[in-house]
């Protein structure tokens, strides 16, 4: 559904993505994980047409990002980081202008906007202004724009940003619900708990490259399933087991204070590349 | 064509939540200009006519003119401070599309101003040939021109600051030195030469011989087609520049 060739973007001397190549199932959700500046914003405004390419190739339902330009753009929908609704207009108005923008008929653009708002819980806001609505529903309304013309593909670039632990959730759920109805969903993000959560895939990107792709559960497992965060030598320092019996034995050896924990993917980052994500 | 209606369409209800704001604050300006050089200069007649009936179409012209040159701060905000324009540049929307849709927006703010101005002028006991079609072509032509080139500039810029500066430096010379307050020709004649290359001295003189019932000079509408057409494409090729 996304196959991504040899990418490339620089800004004058600046790499911001150094050969990017990748390829992403149909009703795949896919993770793109990094620290702020690694490329994940560029890799999706390259993909959607707001920046342009150094060098590579894409393509997004088999039509070139590029040579193909509105084939392909009928074939997603994007949520930015940032909420870029109208602010002055109505929920309503957001998702009327949208749909019209992609060339629903009046018909089509009624029946999906109520089935969406319902399906978001903004149906009995529908006449309010944007600007009078929280920062969760604003971020869900993104999300059900971005759906309205039932696109193949849905890019999210880091859609939870900024919100709160339970709005976070909730909408997790929804991206979830998203994806079993066999959308494409391509997240970008540097939460380590959505990644692991929601992909199926993940992607580690750093500095523009990309430097390993798998399951969740498949990079955990390649840096271990237990991790003890102790102090050596007045530093901290992380150490990784396979099993817990491992883990209970090195403990006993430990005279300082210590933590025991599951393996997660930040940990897997940190030992490919060196840094931490968030 | 569904996209060129979703993007005026925007412009168009933003407007009108906006109504009584723009309304007032259209009225401000030319109000003021009436009141003062109406009165300070109302014994004055050129080319037979009072300074009022002077005034009057000068107004027409270059509230068109910066009307539908205002559409460049709309779209800035929507780029720059909203990232709207993000959504449409996300769209399957062809650059003639978006560009035609802002355009026309454009369009109906500058005749919104124009028709404010009409009312007021009836206030001050102005009222000249509004009827003439030359009369609203002219403002069509004027509007179309300025409205395209605000649609490029606001593709060209990177701030706020470099519009703001167009607009001391370009649009607010050629609204006082545009034949809007005096006749172009009392000037010097290097300086005329100059004005002729402006296209608000075309507009000027085509909406005041219009709106005085004089014979049309064809000339000035052909050569304000040539500009609007020239800055609408123009605009088109800035869209795609506005890409990073």
């Amino acid at each position: 559904m996304i196959r991504i060739e040899g990418l490339k973007k620089s800004y004058g001397a600046i790499k911001a993505l150094d050969g990017i190549d990748l390829h992403v199932a149909a009703g795949e959700l896919f993770a793109y994980l990094g620290p702020n500046g690694a490329g994940k914003t560029t890799t999706i405004r390259i993909l959607t047409g707001l920046t342009r390419r150094s060098a590579g190739d894409a393509w997004l339902g088999g039509f070139h990002i590029e040579k193909e330009g509105l084939k392909a753009k009928k074939r997603f929908g994007l949520v930015m980081q940032s909420i870029n609704l109208d602010q002055e207009l109505t929920v309503w108005e957001n998702l009327d202008i949208h749909g019209r923008l992609f060339g629903m008929s009046a018909g089509e653009r009624k029946k999906k906007i109520d089935q969406m708002l319902s399906y978001i819980d903004l149906i009995d806001r529908k006449t309010a202004l944007v600007k009078q609505l929280s920062g969760g529903m604003k971020r869900r309304l993104t999300i059900a724009r971005a759906m309205i013309h039932s696109p193949e593909i849905l890019f999210l670039d880091e859609p939870t940003v900024g919100l709160d632990a339970a709005i976070r959730r909730r909408i997790w759920a929804l991206i979830k619900e998203i994806q079993e109805e066999g959308t494409t969903i391509f997240l970008t993000t540097h939460y380590i708990e959505e990644a692991e959560f929601l992909a199926d895939r993940v992607a580690f990107l750093d500095e523009g490259r990309i430097v390993t792709i798998d399951t969740p559960q498949a990079l955990m497992s390649r840096t271990g399933a237990w991790a003890i965060d102790h102090m050596d030598a007045g530093k901290m320092k992380t150490q990784y087991f396979q099993t817990r019996q491992e883990a209970d034995t090195f403990i006993t050896r430990q005279k300082e204070s210590y933590t025991l924990r599951r393996v997660n993917l930040e940990d897997s980052f940190l030992l490919l590349t060196g840094k931490k994500v968030g | 064509m569904s996209g060129f209606i979703a993007v005026y369409l925007r412009e168009m209800l933003i407007l009108r939540r906006r109504i009584r704001r723009q309304v007032l604050s259209m009225s401000v300006s030319p109000l003021l200009y009436m009141i003062a050089f109406g009165y300070a200069m109302g014994g004055i007649k050129i080319e037979g006519h009072s300074y009022r009936e002077f005034l009057i179409p000068g107004l027409v012209a270059m509230s068109s003119m910066t009307q539908a040159f205002a559409i460049a701060v709309d779209i800035n905000v929507a780029r720059f401070y909203w990232h709207i324009f993000e959504e449409f540049q996300a769209a399957p929307l062809s650059n003639i599309a978006y560009v035609s849709g802002e355009v026309l927006a454009g369009m109906t703010r500058a005749f919104l101003s124009v028709a404010i101005i009409l009312v007021i002028g009836l206030f001050f006991r102005v009222c000249l040939n509004y009827s003439a079609v030359a009369f609203w072509l002219a403002i069509a032509l004027d509007s179309f021109i300025f409205a395209s080139l605000a649609v490029g500039l606001a593709m060209l810029v990177k701030s706020h600051a470099d519009q703001a500066m167009f607009t001391s430096f370009v649009i607010t010379p050629m609204a006082f030195l545009g034949g809007t307050f005096f006749p172009v020709d009392r000037l010097p004649v290097w300086a005329q030469k100059i004005l002729f290359f402006l296209p608000l001295t075309h507009a000027s003189k085509a909406i005041r011989a219009s709106a005085y019932g004089h014979p049309v000079d064809y000339s000035s509408y052909l050569l304000l087609a040539i500009i609007g057409v020239v800055f609408f494409f123009g605009a088109i090729h800035c869209v795609n520049r506005a890409r990073d």
